[in-house]
């Protein structure tokens, strides 16, 4: 009995819920996409998805900020949105970064999740913008057939829309999926549908509403190495002694088809230049393959898991090493200094699901706080090392679903009192 | 020559004779400790700073428990990880001197503030050790030559390699602070004897008490130290300084010992223990005699009350030790014990004890390995030890005889010989040395007396400078002060060596040269049990031979069916069966022990040759020795043990075979050979088409040293 009741107050939600929304639309502004490109890379295990629009004021009143709109599946994969505004014409054009923020929108239809642009200057009323969205989803293909043989190739699946969800009327719209190779299974057909080389095309589409959805499965082959670090922790220790010293303590896994796709066995990691005393080694001892290229721009660190990673296989392992310090730290008014370091992952083409990075400040900082360019989570810590009474101050931020695209510095700001 | 050399740099200080003495003692005695423990660290140079071998690894994560949870989970520990499914009452069946040592350096040092890790302590704890050993080994020479003796003593212990063999960075075993232990408790004990003070009675009981801690060896003490007394009792030089020191370190060292629950009520229950005890009360009957040999004054009543109490008293013993025996009190001797005193006993009875490799009887070139030239000046020291006799040079001389005994018998008790061989080895070249001095430094009017002495004993140690006249004399001993410079400093290279090239390496990462003469790594070891830590259930059992059984714990920290701890023969056997049966056969015991992984170690691809195969006929022995399926003869060709085509049928189909040989019949292992041509045995393998039923390859490292297998589930039925 319960059952048939639960569906139909669902329905019955919904409906109210979509009229509800019709009536309060205006709240979103009368906004309007004319036009709306969207490119999806599948060539690695992280999804890049280029997405041009272009967004017309239909209303009257000035609008100041544009949503987005992700379905519940892609939000939890969602690594990072970025949006630009172009400004200027054919070759002279110039992009300006805008503040993009997640946000809660009332009444969403289906558990839609929404991330809001703010426009730089409000967009009057008939005129219009060209916005320039980048963002990667991470575990968003999936191996099938999930266990395959040594000799085969893998193939995924890439679920996905063809039509882009908005909130607003798109007049019309394209959508291009980019393949790794030729080698594309099956895929749905949303007519016009087009396929050439490694490329397929949906549309064009003309008018579609707002919240139009038409699911579409791709499976394609995809051989690239599914490197996942499910954990990573990065401790970076501030010396008094002009010493800079990481820990990196990765949990990494080969989230690829089960048990027979070979990961390469090389793993590359960046680091920064004039770094010395590297370790590279695991809970019961040091891994003797690993290899350092230094050059004066950066430092490559090539590095070999104990045991070729098959797919659904895991290592841990640490890579240690030291830096001199004042490459990173500078001093600012006030008696503050700053550290500037990188955040993301050193190792190349790799997700991590959940990065920490602990700023160990040296004994007697105070008030210490850092500044990312993306929101991640804070807070303090007390460590205990050499020759400690009080403790280490320390910073830990911590993010989770971090792709390569997360690799920018940030500051972190102590008070030494001296 | 030295404080020659010393008194001119130092004049300014103007140090009377005897503070230059102790200065150059005191410089000598540090430098020596820092060689003692950096001469022990070529393996952390040369590899990384890691735990070496098999039991060092169950030590070292028995203490990384420790010092996680705590004294008291430690103490109440059960192991549900080894020994499946019995379990391991960790507890009450393991020495805890070394792991509550490296726990208290470990607490020690973080309360200093010094964030070390735990394996780092562990890796460095036996170097720390024989450290000290060195300036035990030094009072122990002062107590029972002289300071020189000594001196020597501690620099010959500091590089040994008899003893550097046990305890070099790394290898952290019980032997590494029980050699310390046990040297110092004699130590004690002697200055206890030589004193007759209760001080250091009660030193003594608690240098036994650590010991007793710390290694199973402590039996050799609690054997050497009553049948020392006897001698004492026996050449009459019974005293109330010996009284005082055996009653006060037996009771108390026993009281104490019975702490330790592994050892628990031993003391007065097993027959190794009960020499003691029967000399604890023949002391007694001694003291009694004595009282009432001084109370009665006619010596004829005497004689007769001798005879009845000697007797009552000897019928008295006999009656309770049968009795105790009888009625089960008193165990017998233990397998091992036996097969101290009886080198062959062993390889009848106890295969698991003769299995072992350190366990077999020593090849005369291990000694000259271990000792050098201590070899030839041990009996040299006996001599002198002979010329000058007292409680103490008895003391070495007995120690010295017996350890040297049992380092005849096993392999590794040439360890527990080793302070005895440099202690008196130390009595020799310091006697020696210092007459030749003496004998050189005399002025012509002091020719007379020094010279003398000097000739006798140099001719006694070298057999070289005999009756000259005087004008030789001077450079005979200046010869043969050459001679033993050029000897000492012989040793001191060949232990260097010894310590670089045999006993520096880990075992668990094994290096050789390559094509180019660069060095090739092969860690296969850790790669696979590393695997198992992160790729297979945390639940999963691996089947293995016993000797991997603490590393697959510590390293992949998985349950294991058998380890090291070879306490229970059967359930050993039944591996052993299991991997000596064809696969069906071995299928069902498997499932039986709810194995999900077995673990082979195959060196037919690198030419490691201590690998299962040729372990394998231990299996067949062992397994057989409990269930007479197996069949030695059966794996044998004519008495020949072979796996190539003229190979038993038993042998080429038994699980072992087949999981260390497993598709190997397709690989290519050297330019020229067939496929399947194994290194380690330089034969082609019999049987190369292997197809496994119930097992399936899971993984196999790089150089196919480990290789792993999975046990499949049973079949549906339907």
């Amino acid at each position: 009995m319960e059952g048939p009741i639960r569906a139909r107050e669902a329905l019955a939600l919904t409906l109210f819920s979509l009229l509800f929304f019709l009536s309060r639309s205006s709240a979103l502004h009368d906004l309007l996409i004319s036009n709306a490109e969207r490119r999806i890379d599948l060539s690695s295990h992280i999804v890049k998805v280029y997405l041009t629009l272009k967004v017309e004021n239909a209303g009257s009143s000035p609008a100041s900020e544009v949503v987005l709109a992700f379905p519940p599946s892609q939000v939890d994969h969602l690594a990072t949105v970025e949006a630009l505004a172009t400004k200027g014409k054919r070759k002279k054009t110039t992009f300006v970064r805008l503040e993009v923020k997640p946000t809660e929108l009332p009444d969403a239809p289906n558990d839609t999740k929404y991330f809001t642009i703010y426009l730089a200057n409000p967009l009057n009323s008939a005129e219009s913008i060209t916005l320039e969205v980048l963002y990667m989803l991470t575990h968003s293909l999936e191996p099938f057939p999930a266990e395959i043989g040594q000799s085969e190739s893998q193939l995924v699946y890439y679920r996905d829309s063809a039509l882009v969800l908005s909130p607003y009327h798109i007049k019309q719209q394209t959508t291009f999926i980019k393949t790794p190779s030729t080698k594309v299974d099956s895929f749905t057909r949303v007519e016009p549908t087009n396929r050439a080389g490694t490329e397929i095309k949906y549309g064009p589409y003309e008018d579609h509403t707002p919240y139009s959805f038409s699911a579409i499965l791709v499976h394609f082959e995809n051989n690239s190495p599914f490197a996942v670090v499910e954990e990573l922790v990065r401790e970076v220790e501030i010396s008094h002694w002009g010493n800079l010293q990481v820990t990196e303590q990765y949990k990494l896994v080969h989230a690829g088809a089960r048990h027979k796709g070979v990961f390469s066995r090389y793993l590359l990691a960046r680091l920064p230049p004039r770094v010395h005393s590297v370790y590279y080694r695991d809970e019961i001892g040091n891994i003797s393959s690993s290899h350092l290229r230094t050059d004066s721009r950066k430092s490559e660190l090539e590095i070999e898991p104990r045991y070729p990673l098959f797919g659904g296989w895991k290592a841990t392992f640490v890579i240690g090493y030291g830096l001199p310090l004042q490459d990173f730290l500078f001093e600012s008014s006030e008696d503050r200094r700053y550290v500037n370091f990188t955040f993301g992952c050193p190792l190349m083409e790799t997700v991590v699901d959940k990065l920490t990075i602990k700023v160990v400040l040296p004994e007697g900082s105070k008030d210490p706080s850092a500044v990312v360019p993306f929101p991640v989570d804070q807070h303090l810590e007390t460590k205990y090392s050499y020759l400690d009474v009080v403790g280490r101050t320390v910073v830990v931020l911590e993010k989770k679903n971090v792709v390569p695209g997360h690799n920018s510095h940030f500051q972190a700001v102590l008070f030494c009192p001296n | 020559m030295s404080s020659m050399i010393s008194s001119d740099l130092l004049k300014p200080f103007k140090l009377k004779t005897k503070q230059q003495e102790l200065l150059i003692r005191v410089s000598i005695l540090c430098l020596v400790y820092i060689l003692a423990f950096i001469t022990r660290l070529f393996s952390v140079l040369r590899y990384e700073s890691m735990i070496h071998e098999f039991d060092p690894y169950f030590n070292y994560r028995t203490t990384l428990y420790l010092t996680q949870n705590g004294f008291y989970d430690f103490w109440n520990w059960f192991d549900s990880e080894s020994w499946y499914p019995l379990g391991r009452i960790i507890g009450g069946t393991l020495y805890p001197g070394l792991m509550v040592t490296a726990a208290l350096i470990y607490r020690l040092l973080h309360f200093l503030r010094f964030a070390v890790h735990i394996r780092e302590v562990c890796v460095l704890t036996a170097p720390f050790f024989a450290s000290n050993t060195t300036l035990v080994a030094y009072f122990f020479g002062k107590e029972i030559w002289d300071s020189g003796a000594g001196l020597v003593a501690a620099i010959l212990i500091a590089v040994c390699p008899g003893y550097i063999s046990r305890s070099v960075a790394g290898s952290y075993d019980n032997e590494g602070v029980a050699i310390f232990a046990l040297l110092f408790t004699f130590y004690l004990f002697v200055k206890a004897v030589n004193t007759g003070s209760l001080a250091w009675g009660l030193a003594s009981a608690f240098g036994y008490f650590y010991m007793v801690s710390a290694w199973g060896g402590y039996v050799f003490i609690i054997n050497l130290i009553p049948l020392y007394v006897l001698v004492l009792l026996i050449t009459g030089r019974y005293s109330m300084r010996l009284y005082v020191a055996y009653n006060c370190m037996y009771i108390l060292g026993m009281l104490l010992a019975m702490q330790i629950r592994f050892v628990g009520f031993q003391h007065v229950q097993s027959g190794e223990h009960m020499a003691a005890m029967g000399v604890f009360f023949l002391m007694q009957v001694f003291y009694f005699l004595d009282w009432v040999k001084h109370m009665l004054s006619d010596t004829k009543l005497f004689q007769a009350f001798l005879k009845i109490t000697v007797t009552f008293a000897v019928a008295v013993g006999a009656v309770a030790l049968g009795v105790g025996m009888v009625s089960g009190y008193i165990s017998p001797w233990t397998g091992r014990f036996y097969s101290l005193l009886d080198p062959t006993y062993a390889k009848d009875h106890i295969p698991i004890i003769a299995s072992v490799s350190e366990h077999q009887p020593t090849a005369w070139s291990s000694f000259m390995f271990d000792f050098h030239i201590l070899l030839f000046l041990f009996p040299a020291g006996l001599y002198f030890c002979f010329k000058r006799l007292s409680d103490a040079t008895i003391f070495i001389v007995m120690y010295g005889l017996t350890s040297l005994y049992f380092a005849g018998v096993m392999v590794r008790l040439i360890l527990v010989a080793t302070p005895a061989v440099c202690l008196i080895s130390a009595i020799a070249v310091s006697a020696t040395v210092k007459n030749l001095t003496v004998l050189l430094r005399s002025k012509n009017k002091v020719v007379q007396t020094g010279s003398t002495k000097g000739t006798s004993s140099g001719k006694a140690s070298s057999k070289a400078s005999l009756d000259q006249s005087q004008p030789f004399q001077k450079n005979g001993a200046m010869a043969l002060l050459f001679g033993a410079f050029y000897l000492l400093s012989k040793y001191a290279t060949h232990c260097t060596w010894v310590t670089s090239e045999a006993y520096s390496s880990p075992s668990i990462v094994l290096a050789a040269r390559g094509a180019h003469g660069n060095r090739v790594i092969f860690d296969d070891y850790r790669e696979a049990y590393f695997w198992l830590r992160q790729n297979t259930p945390p639940d999963a059992k691996v089947m293995s031979w016993w000797d991997y059984g603490y590393q697959i714990t510590a390293m992949g920290n998985r349950t294991v069916i058998v380890d090291n701890n070879t306490w229970n023969n059967t359930h050993i056997a039944t591996v052993g069966r299991a991997m000596s049966s064809y696969e069906d056969e071995a299928y069902e015991i498997m499932r039986s022990l709810d194995v999900d992984y077995v673990l082979v170690v195959f060196g037919g691809v690198t030419g490691y040759s201590s690998d299962d195969i040729n372990k394998f006929l231990w299996m067949v022995r062992i397994g057989g020795g409990v269930f007479p399926v197996i069949r030695e003869p059966d794996y044998l060709v004519n008495g020949e043990y072979r796996v190539d085509k003229g190979a038993a049928p038993k042998m080429l189909n038994c699980l072992m075979y087949k999981l260390s040989y497993y598709r190997f019949g397709e690989l290519v292992t050297e330019y020229g050979r067939p496929p399947g041509y194994d290194r380690a045995r330089g034969v082609e393998i019999g049987n190369k088409d292997i197809k496994l039923e119930h097992l399936e390859e899971a993984f196999t490292t790089s150089n196919w040293i480990v290789r792993i297998y999975k046990v499949k589930p049973p079949n549906n039925r339907w």
